[in-house]
């Protein structure tokens, strides 16, 4: 039998314009609910004229970051990123989304050291009104995050409310079971 | 290169920790700008400095000033200068308490001693070697402030060490504290093993590198903010009874109980941690300054079985569990108030508690992240409905776990065993900025 809390029962939930239900300020501003598609933003920001072909190049690099170094963006607690580059009229926008365990007020600073440290910060530098300051002033590189987020008016999970913690511990025991029973044979 | 740091300047009072057995905070207003200038003109020279503070040395009492955002423009700093600082500092602890989860119990409306009222302005900490010395400098201050017209005292906390007086801090639960304690890089001062490598000075004093690597803007005037640093002020309850009588009723035998109060707080009383003495309490570890914080959690204790992933040194110091460890560094000085309450006595209803200041440049990056994220975030490192055991909101249920082979231990809606009852954001200026401060005038101390 499902219940509120079963994981196994998928769930919808529409969110109003504002992006929260009742104002809980976080340190930089308001936080966000955790949804049945856990945290995340949606960034939407117009990208500097000539730089679509460098962002995109941006997509090769940032999987080799990965391909070195696989837990480089373990401390996000990340389901998901997604990267779009779209266009509206003569101007093309870069679309950032991205899913993850906790709000994003919480691990901000560290999202930038990161941003820095796997050459996330570069696609950055090529949107319009990113701060020129952002290396020695946080807030200036929160603040244009916060401005660009959109935040969804509804968000869906199958698998609703489960971080990828549990998911990865799952799969370990999955892992361990079938491990367990090759011994058995 | 980094700067040497300018001990001349700096207030002593986050650089050396003094040989003190009581201290006295007194909070300050100041109905005019002339008033709170004739006040600061003559405190100013008992002010210890960097240089002029050492363990070693023969002074009896330590003075230490720090003030309000609403306390600089009392004195007379302009709006376009304040603007200047961060807006955390602005809008003052009272009004950042959501964040902090100072709400409920503790909230700023239920705050003593009008900490939460914007005619706090200054705050003279004073620590004294004892409670003799203490009262004689209150006598004084007491005197000093008659001669003057227009600084009032909105209200004063004494502190004191608690019993046996043997060199060891000790906090009302019965923790050995002070146990764990940055080191500034620059200082000369070595790291105990474990303590993790010395924090470059900008995490703490204004106009030096940080650990970013830069030094961050100052605030304006320079002069006002350069060698300064930002304090946030905690008064924090603690329920002794409702503390021992938890511990009671969760244990059938008197070990059981301190290995409970050990998991809640991640080390014995004696200050020896679980990572290292898992099953029993070993002293002599906990006083060894050398080996007492010489553990990591990553591989020692990956799971909690030894000290659980939400006892309060783990969330408060998650080690090598965390990202930018260096730039969450804070330095907390403070003491003890309140009369213990002895073993076995019935609560008496007495205040008692911790009274401390937490030292750092970034109130919002390492202060307001700690209280925010490592305190009281139901969801810390993948936990389910916890809050800080110790010193987390407990207004609402939160739990405890502690994972146990073959089945973890679940503690069901702890019971608050502290409360806030006052806070305040202070700034703590150095020794040129409070001459500064006090003439009003940048010239004449050239």
């Amino acid at each position: 039998m499902a219940t509120d809390n079963d994981s196994g029962k998928p769930k919808a939930l529409a969110i109003p314009k504002e992006g929260y239900f009742a104002l809980q300020q976080g340190r930089y501003g308001p936080t966000y609910p955790r949804t049945p598609a856990c945290h995340g933003f949606t960034i939407i920001a117009k990208i500097k004229p000539g730089t679509e072909e460098e962002i995109r190049a941006y997509g090769t690099r940032i999987e080799k970051t990965i391909e070195a170094n696989p837990h480089a963006l373990a401390p996000l607690q990340l389901h998901y990123l997604r990267w779009v580059l779209f266009d509206i009229g003569s101007d093309t926008y870069f679309m950032y989304q991205g899913i993850f365990d906790t709000d994003f007020d919480k691990y901000t600073e560290d999202a930038i050291e990161l941003f820095k440290a796997t050459g996330v910060n570069t696609i950055f530098e090529k949107l319009e009104g990113f701060p020129t300051d952002w290396k020695t002033s946080a807030p200036a590189f929160i603040k244009f995050v916060r401005e660009h987020q959109c935040p969804s008016f509804l968000e869906y999970g199958e698998y609703p409310y489960v971080s990828a913690g549990e998911i990865k511990k799952a799969l370990a025991l999955k892992q361990a079971f079938s491990s367990m029973l090759d011994h058995m044979q | 290169m980094a700067a040497q740091l300018d001990l001349g300047d700096i207030q002593h009072f986050l650089l050396a920790r003094t040989p003190a057995l009581a201290a006295r905070y007194e909070f300050l207003s100041f109905e005019s700008v002339a008033a709170g200038r004739a006040w600061l003109a003559g405190l100013v020279p008992k002010v210890g400095t960097g240089q002029s503070v050492g363990t070693a040395s023969p002074d009896a009492r330590w003075v230490t000033i720090a003030f309000t955002c609403n306390g600089l423009r009392s004195l007379g700093v302009d709006d376009a200068a304040l603007a200047t600082f961060p807006e955390e500092f602005r809008h003052g602890m009272a009004a950042r308490a959501e964040i902090l989860g100072i709400v409920g119990d503790s909230g700023p409306d239920r705050w003593f001693g009008d900490l939460a009222s914007p005619a706090l302005h200054a705050i003279v900490i004073l620590f004294a070697r004892d409670a003799g010395e203490r009262d004689r400098c209150e006598r004084q201050h007491r005197e000093y402030l008659s001669t003057l017209a227009g600084v009032d005292v909105l209200s004063a906390l004494n502190l004191e060490a608690l019993p046996p007086f043997d060199g060891v801090a000790r906090e009302h639960f019965g923790y050995r504290d002070r146990l764990s304690q940055p080191v500034i890089a620059g200082t000369g001062e070595q790291p105990t093993p474990g303590s993790g490598s010395p924090v470059k000075a900008g995490e703490f004093f204004l106009g030096y590198e940080d650990e970013s690597g830069a030094p961050p803007p100052l605030p304006r005037p320079e002069l006002l903010s350069r060698n300064g640093s930002y304090l946030a002020y905690l008064r924090m309850e603690e329920h002794v009874g409702a503390f021992r009588a938890f511990l009671r009723r969760q244990s059938e035998t008197r070990d059981q109980q301190e290995l409970l109060a050990a998991k809640l707080m991640g080390r014995w009383r004696s200050g020896a941690p679980l990572v290292l003495s898992p099953d029993k309490d070993d002293p002599a570890l906990g006083g060894d300054l050398q080996r007492t914080n010489d553990f990591l959690y990553k591989e020692a204790d990956p799971h909690g079985y030894r000290c659980p992933i939400g006892a309060h040194i783990r969330r408060m110091n998650p080690r090598d569990t965390a990202e930018n460890m260096q730039r969450r560094k804070m330095i907390r000085r403070g003491g003890t108030y309140g009369p213990a309450l002895p073993e076995g006595a019935p609560d008496d209803g007495v205040e008692r508690g911790i009274a401390a200041f937490i030292g750092c440049s970034s109130l919002i990056r390492q202060f307001e992240f700690a209280m925010n994220v490592w305190v009281n975030d139901p969801t810390f490192k993948d936990l389910d409905n916890e809050r800080d055991p110790i010193v987390g909101n407990h207004d609402d249920p939160f739990d405890m776990t502690i994972p146990k082979r073959p089945i973890r231990k679940r503690l069901r809606g702890l019971p608050a065993f502290t409360t806030i009852r006052g806070g305040a954001y202070l700034f703590l200026p150095g020794i040129r900025a409070l001459r500064f401060l006090a003439s009003g005038n940048a010239e004449q101390l050239s």
